[in-house]
């Protein structure tokens, strides 16, 4: 009898405690379907990352060099990357500027259609003679204290692990805040995704040892693009070298990884 | 034609590509606008629960229902803005800490309970006796809203009554909070000039109260004359004192933000200056300055200087409050919309024109600013907005 009372006792003690976990598990398996997930450390929509056999991208810091006294406004780049990402008409991830200073220092500048076409026209509105004529590439200037990531609500942008400041999709709300507070533009609402978006220095491509695509679109080497941690890296060189060199806004205090060659005061 | 490309076409000077468009849309101009007529009605109230101010008395119970109408519409320009409403519960369930924007919820939801829980208290005296009046479904509904308790005892009242004061002194820095906020939302945008400066959260918040003050008078003037009551002279002068002090304070401290750009001349001040005597002229100087907060005062001084006539300060006083509460309309677009008019190449602006019919268009902005009023009228049938309505409340304590 007490052998009996004993055995039940224990199964009602088994019974409890399969209860018991019964209940926990459905109820953190259910909080794990409501509660969002983090942040994705690798923006896994991003094709073709996490195929790699090895992290490539560890030990590395990337910086991208525009070299202003190269490029020549063709658009090549911007064609490349609107094909790399099929970025809609009247938005652009990357985009180039022409600058006109005439001998009173007065400045012009336009980008007719992000510069996507060339600049194939003169400027004929310009009744001085001209002192200084340049093109400026723009894209994200991927910042060591971006704005960006600061702001947004949800986490959705993100700095990876690897100095790459990226946007999930999947959880962004489409807020607006990032595009409000980035300094230099470089984001906009995706009016088909309805998501923040913005280049990436083509991280995808990045992660498989490849360069970003406007940098192997570029005929003039105008974009360049590498690791500042190898010393034999153009990058390297480039920032290491005394060259006239200087990031955009740089009173923003947003510590941009991207840095100009050859950049005038009167560029914003 | 691309849309944006016609956007270009107006532009002037130089905009970076992306500027073209103005993200924030009129739905962002009706955010702080409504947020802000809630922290300022509810301050109305705390004037008399915590500020002992007893002839604002009669307005107690009403701004707090005022509030709440409001405050149940606050977050809907928001989700019509998103572009992925259905992923709003994120900035609840896993807010990034650095966010200026991702607290808001937590204001919002923590500030609506305590306005919630203050109306039920104050009010449950009225629903209980509405609770042992009424039968069937309506006696559960008014059961649940009673909190099951129909103990009106002189010690529950008493409870009540502390409780009630406790709401009220932790509603005061709530809302000031809520609102304050909602400034530092815009404020802390380094990247566009307009609206990085430590003075946009106390300009936020002084013209929340100036809106939530306006509001309550042209509300309840206006619920007077309708109901036929008389209006109470007392309560409305001081609604007009506190009305035209906030004001002066808040128009003060709009003109000294200006005045102090324009001073310091930063390399910032030629696209400010640019933007307000350029696509903001009109909205700015003519509108939100000129007309919307040069008559106010002006109708200010004529009601100060005849303290006795009751029948002009109840003509006047609605007046300058619609007039006020369209000087905030206005000071929220000039904010909201001005500051993306400037592009951030310092070198150029566009225009901005809402449709009528578009997603996040003037229509539809009609709409949610009526819907206040409906949720207002709905709350009406529960709650009495007036004291001699019912006598069964907390004496000493309101509506």
């Amino acid at each position: 009898m007490d052998e009996m009372t004993r055995l039940r006792s224990e199964i009602d003690l088994d019974r409890r405690g399969f209860i018991k976990k019964v209940l926990s598990g459905a109820i953190g398996g259910s909080l794990l379907l409501v509660l969002p997930q983090g942040s994705a450390l690798i923006a896994q929509q991003l094709a073709g990352v996490g195929d790699e056999k090895e992290p490539y991208l560890n030990g590395k810091k990337f910086a991208f060099v525009v070299d202003i006294t190269n490029c020549i406004g063709c658009g090549t780049c911007c064609v490349a990357d609107k094909n790399e990402y099929q970025v809609p008409d009247g938005h652009f991830r990357t985009w180039i500027e022409r600058y006109l200073i005439d001998d009173q220092d007065n400045v012009y500048v336009d980008s007719p259609n992000g510069g996507l076409d060339g600049f194939l026209t003169g400027r004929d509105d310009i009744p001085n003679p001209l002192r200084d004529t340049f093109f400026v590439p723009k894209l994200c200037n991927m910042c060591e204290k971006s704005s960006c990531v600061q702001v947004c609500p949800v986490g959705a942008t993100f700095r990876s692990p690897d100095g790459f400041v990226l946007i999930d999709e999947k959880r962004c709300v489409g807020c607006s805040y990032c595009v409000q507070a980035c300094p230099y533009s470089v984001r906009f609402i995706n009016p088909v995704k309805k998501t923040a978006e913005k280049c990436t220095w083509c991280y995808h491509r990045v992660r498989k040892g490849m360069q970003p695509a406007c940098v192997d679109a570029c005929p003039t080497q105008a974009r360049i693009f590498g690791d500042l941690n190898d010393k034999q890296s153009e990058v390297y060189k480039l920032l290491h070298e005394p060259q006239v060199i200087s990031v955009l806004k740089p009173d923003m205090g947003n510590e941009p990884s991207l840095h100009y060659l050859g950049l005038r005061r009167e560029v914003t | 034609m691309h849309v944006l490309a016609e956007i270009a076409a107006t532009a002037s000077g130089y905009v970076f590509p992306n500027d073209l468009q103005v993200h924030w849309t009129l739905m962002i101009v009706l955010y702080p606008y409504i947020t802000g007529i809630v922290a300022g009605a509810f301050i109305v109230s705390s004037m008399y629960h915590v500020f002992h101010i007893q002839t604002l008395k009669p307005l107690a119970g009403f701004s707090l229902l005022f509030a709440l109408a409001f405050l149940t519409c606050a977050t809907v320009p928001l989700l019509v803005h998103l572009g992925q409403p259905g992923r709003a519960m994120s900035m609840f369930l896993t807010p990034n800490p650095t966010s200026a924007m991702a607290g808001f919820g937590y204001f919002y939801a923590a500030y609506g309970l305590i306005l919630i829980l203050e109306i039920f208290f104050i009010y449950r005296p009225t629903l209980v006796a509405r609770h042992q009046a009424a039968k069937g479904l309506k006696r559960i509904f008014y059961l649940v809203m009673s909190m099951a308790s129909d103990n009106l005892s002189a010690e529950a009242l008493e409870l009540d009554r502390r409780i009630i004061r406790f709401l009220s002194v932790v509603g005061v820095p709530m809302a000031c909070a809520l609102h304050g906020y909602v400034g530092f939302i815009f404020g802390g945008v380094k990247a566009n000039p307009l609206w990085a400066t430590p003075l946009m959260p106390i300009i936020f918040l002084l013209s929340a109260c100036v809106s939530g003050i306006a509001g309550i008078i042209l509300a309840y003037v206006f619920l007077m004359k309708v109901s036929r009551r008389p209006i109470d002279p007392r309560c409305m002068r001081t609604c007009v004192k506190f009305l035209g002090g906030f004001f002066i304070l808040n128009f003060s401290f709009e003109m000294l933000e200006v005045f102090t750009h324009g001073y310091m001349a930063t390399s910032h001040w030629p696209a400010l200056h640019g933007l307000l005597w350029g696509p903001l002229y009109n909205s700015y100087w003519i509108g939100q300055v000129l007309v919307l907060s040069g008559l106010p005062l002006i109708l200010m001084g004529v009601l100060q200087l005849t303290k006795n006539r009751h029948a002009l300060v109840n003509v006047l006083a609605p007046v300058m409050a619609a007039l006020i509460l369209l000087q905030v309309l206005f000071m929220r677009w000039n904010v909201v919309i001005g500051g993306q008019l400037m592009s951030k190449s310092g070198r150029g602006s566009v225009f901005y024109q809402p449709a009528w019919l578009e997603k996040e268009g003037i229509l539809l902005a009609v709409v949610i600013m009526v819907f206040p009023i409906m949720v207002l009228y709905l709350l009406g049938k529960i709650f009495p907005f007036w004291q001699d309505d019912k006598q069964s409340t907390i004496r000493g304590v309101a509506p």
